[in-house]
C-alpha cells in the first residue's frame, strides 16, 4: 500500500464521518430481511428496495461520502499540503486515493446489495447487483474525487447531482438517463441477473462504455487539477 | 547550494493586484521576508513553494520553474502559515510518513534526526491533536525538513511559540543558513526578523520595498519613533518617570493603558523594566504596535 493510501485510509476511518457509513448498509439488509421473514413476495418489495433504496440512495450517498473524504476533507482543511509538498507525480497521488475510495466504497456498498439481493431473488440477483455496484463505485468515485478539486463544497453538489440529476430529471427526462450513472449501474445489474424487480433502460454497451469514459475522464481532468492546485494566501 | 530566483512577477486577483513586478534572488544563508499583514509576503511564498502560478513573470529554483513542477520538492521545503496537520497521526507516524513519501533510503533514521533538531523526541508519540500551536509548527519544521531540502520557506514560523522555543528555532534556522541551506521566512514583526537574518526583503502593497542587509535599511528608518502600547498598575507615575529617560520622545495616556514612543527601540525596552522595578510599579503589558511597523513600511513606500 502506498504511503499516500495508507495515510488516506487512516484519515477516512479517523474521522467521525466513517460512522455515517453504517446506517444505510444495515437499513438495507434489515428491510430485506424484515420483508423475507413475513414472507413478503419478492416483487412487492423487490424493486423499492433493491432500485429505490440501494441503487438510487445507498450506493451513490456512500461513494459521495467516502468519494469527498478521500479528498475534499484535506482540502478543506489545508493538511493536503503535507501530501502535495512531496516530489511526487500527481497521477499516483490521485490514483491512491481514487482505490481507497473505490476500494473502501466498494465493500460497503456490493455487501448489503449483495444480501439483499440474494433474499430477493437468489445468488445471482445478489452477485449481479454486487458487480454492478463495483462498476458504480469507481464511476462515482472519480467524479466525486474530481468535484472535490473543483468546488469548496462538493457534498453540497454531489447531493445536488444523485438527488436533482438522477433522483428527479432522470425519473421524468428520459433524455439525462445517459448522463446518469445510476442508470448505468441498474443496467449492468439487469443484464448480468435478468428478473422483473430490474428494469434497464439504457442499453449495456451505453452503460459500460460511459461508466469507462466517466471513470477514466474524471480521474484525468482530477489529475491535471492537482497539478495546478492553488492556495490563496490567507492574509493577502 | 540553491537560489530561488523571481524575474518580474506579478500576482492579480481579478482586478485586486497582490504582487506587483517583484524580483528578487535568494541565496544560501537565511533571509527574512518582511511586510505589515496583506503586503502579499504569503502570496510570494506560495509562487515560490509552486502553489500558484505568477499571472506575469517567472519564479525559478536553480533554474527550474516551480508550478506544476513537483519535482523541485526534492530539494524544497514548505512551512505554510495554516496549521493543518493530519491530527489522527502521531509526531513521529507524521515525519515518518514524510520522509517515505520522499522515498529516503532510511525514513526512520531521517525522521529520528529531525525531530531531535527541534526538540519533538519526547512527544513524538502522541497524537497531533494533542499539540500545542507551539508543538505543531515545530513537528512541521521537522516533516518539512526531514529530507534536509536545499531550500527551505516558513511562513510566520514563530507565531504561537513560546519565547523560549522561539530562540531554539531562530537558532535552528541559523545553523541551517551557515550549513550554505536558502532559507526564507515571512515575519510581520520587525524585531523578530533582526534577529534571525541580516538580510531581508521587504514588501509593502505588492511591492519590493527595499532589500538587502536589515543593519543597513534600519538606519533609514530612525527618524519614525517606535510606539509601544504599555499597561501598567499605575500608568500615570510610571508616565512621569518614562518622559524622563532619553530615549522617550513622548507619553500618551488612554483607558486602554499608555502609549509610548520611543526613538531607540534597544535603549528604551533595556530602560523600561529598570525604571518599573525603581518605581514599584508592575507591568501588565508591553506590546511594540503594529501601526508604527506599518507606518515605517510605508515611509519605505514613499521613499
Amino acid at each position: 500500500m502506498s504511503t499516500v493510501a495508507y495515510i488516506t485510509t487512516r484519515g477516512l476511518f479517523g474521522r467521525r464521518r466513517a460512522l455515517l457509513l453504517l446506517p444505510l448498509p444495515l437499513l438495507l439488509v434489515g428491510l430485506a430481511l424484515l420483508c423475507r421473514a413475513y414472507d413478503v413476495p419478492p416483487s412487492d418489495w423487490g424493486t423499492p428496495v433493491l432500485v429505490g433504496l440501494g441503487l438510487a440512495v445507498l450506493l451513490p450517498v456512500i461513494t459521495l461520502i467516502v468519494g469527498t473524504g478521500v479528498l475534499g476533507s484535506e482540502v478543506d482543511d489545508g493538511t493536503i499540503v503535507h501530501i502535495l509538498t512531496k516530489p511526487l507525480p500527481r497521477r499516483d497521488i490521485i490514483l491512491a486515493k481514487l482505490g481507497v475510495a473505490v476500494l473502501v466504497s466498494t465493500v460497503t456498498t456490493a455487501v448489503p446489495l449483495f444480501i439483499a439481493g440474494w433474499l430477493a431473488s437468489g445468488w445471482k440477483l445478489g452477485a449481479g447487483l454486487a458487480v454492478a455496484a463495483a462498476v458504480g463505485t469507481c464511476a462515482y468515485s472519480a467524479f466525486f474525487l474530481l468535484l472535490s478539486l473543483l468546488t469548496r463544497r462538493p457534498v453540497l453538489l454531489g447531493l445536488v447531482y444523485i438527488l436533482i440529476w438522477e433522483g428527479l430529471l432522470g425519473r421524468f427526462v428520459t433524455g439525462t438517463r445517459v448522463l446518469s450513472i445510476d442508470q448505468y449501474v441498474l443496467t449492468i445489474a439487469d443484464k448480468i441477473a435478468p428478473t422483473d424487480l430490474l428494469t434497464g433502460n439504457v442499453s449495456l454497451p451505453v452503460a459500460v462504455i460511459m461508466s469507462v469514459i466517466v471513470t477514466v475522464g474524471c480521474t484525468i481532468a482530477a489529475i491535471d487539477r492537482l497539478r495546478s492546485f492553488s492556495m490563496a494566501g490567507e492574509t493577502s | 547550494m540553491s537560489t530561488v530566483d523571481l524575474n518580474n512577477v506579478s500576482r492579480w486577483y481579478g482586478n485586486v493586484v497582490a504582487v506587483n513586478d517583484v524580483s528578487m534572488t535568494l541565496g544560501p544563508g537565511v533571509t527574512g521576508l518582511l511586510g505589515p499583514n496583506g503586503a502579499g509576503k504569503t502570496t510570494v511564498l506560495h509562487m515560490m513553494a509552486g502553489f500558484l502560478s505568477p499571472s506575469k513573470g517567472k519564479v525559478l529554483l536553480d533554474g527550474a520553474a516551480t508550478w506544476r513542477n513537483p519535482a523541485v520538492y526534492s530539494r524544497l521545503g514548505l512551512v505554510n502559515e495554516r496549521e493543518a496537520v493530519h491530527g489522527f497521526l502521531t509526531g513521529y507516524e507524521f515525519v515518518h510518513l514524510s520522509a517515505k513519501m520522499h522515498k529516503l533510503p532510511d525514513p526512520a533514521a531521517a525522521a529520528r534526526r529531525a525531530l531531535e533538531r527541534v526538540e519533538m523526541t519526547d512527544a513524538q508519540d502522541r497524537r497531533l491533536e494533542t499539540y500545542s500551536k507551539g508543538m505543531r509548527q515545530r513537528i512541521r519544521v521537522a516533516a518539512a525538513m526531514v529530507h534536509d531540502p536545499q531550500v527551505l520557506l516558513l511562513d510566520e514560523p514563530f507565531n504561537g511559540m513560546d519565547p523560549r522555543q522561539r530562540m531554539h528555532m531562530m537558532s535552528l534556522l541559523h545553523a541551517l543558513g551557515d550549513r550554505g541551506h536558502t532559507i526564507l521566512f515571512s515575519s510581520h514583526i520587525l524585531e523578530e526578523v533582526e534577529q534571525v537574518s541580516g538580510t531581508v526583503q521587504v514588501i509593502v502593497a505588492g511591492r519590493l520595498a527595499a532589500s538587502g542587509d536589515y543593519r543597513e535599511i534600519r538606519r533609514l528608518m530612525t527618524n519614525r519613533p517606535h510606539v509601544f502600547a504599555v499597561q501598567s498598575s499605575d500608568d500615570r507615575r510610571l508616565a512621569v518617570a518614562l518622559i524622563g529617560e532619553e530615549s522617550v520622545s513622548g507619553v500618551e495616556i488612554d483607558a486602554a493603558g499608555m502609549t509610548v514612543r520611543a526613538s531607540d527601540y534597544g535603549s528604551f525596552t533595556r530602560a523600561l523594566p529598570r525604571i518599573a522595578l525603581k518605581e514599584g510599579i508592575r507591568l501588565r503589558k508591553l506590546l511594540p504596535s503594529d501601526e508604527s511597523l506599518e507606518s515605517v513600511f510605508s515611509y519605505l513606500l514613499e521613499a
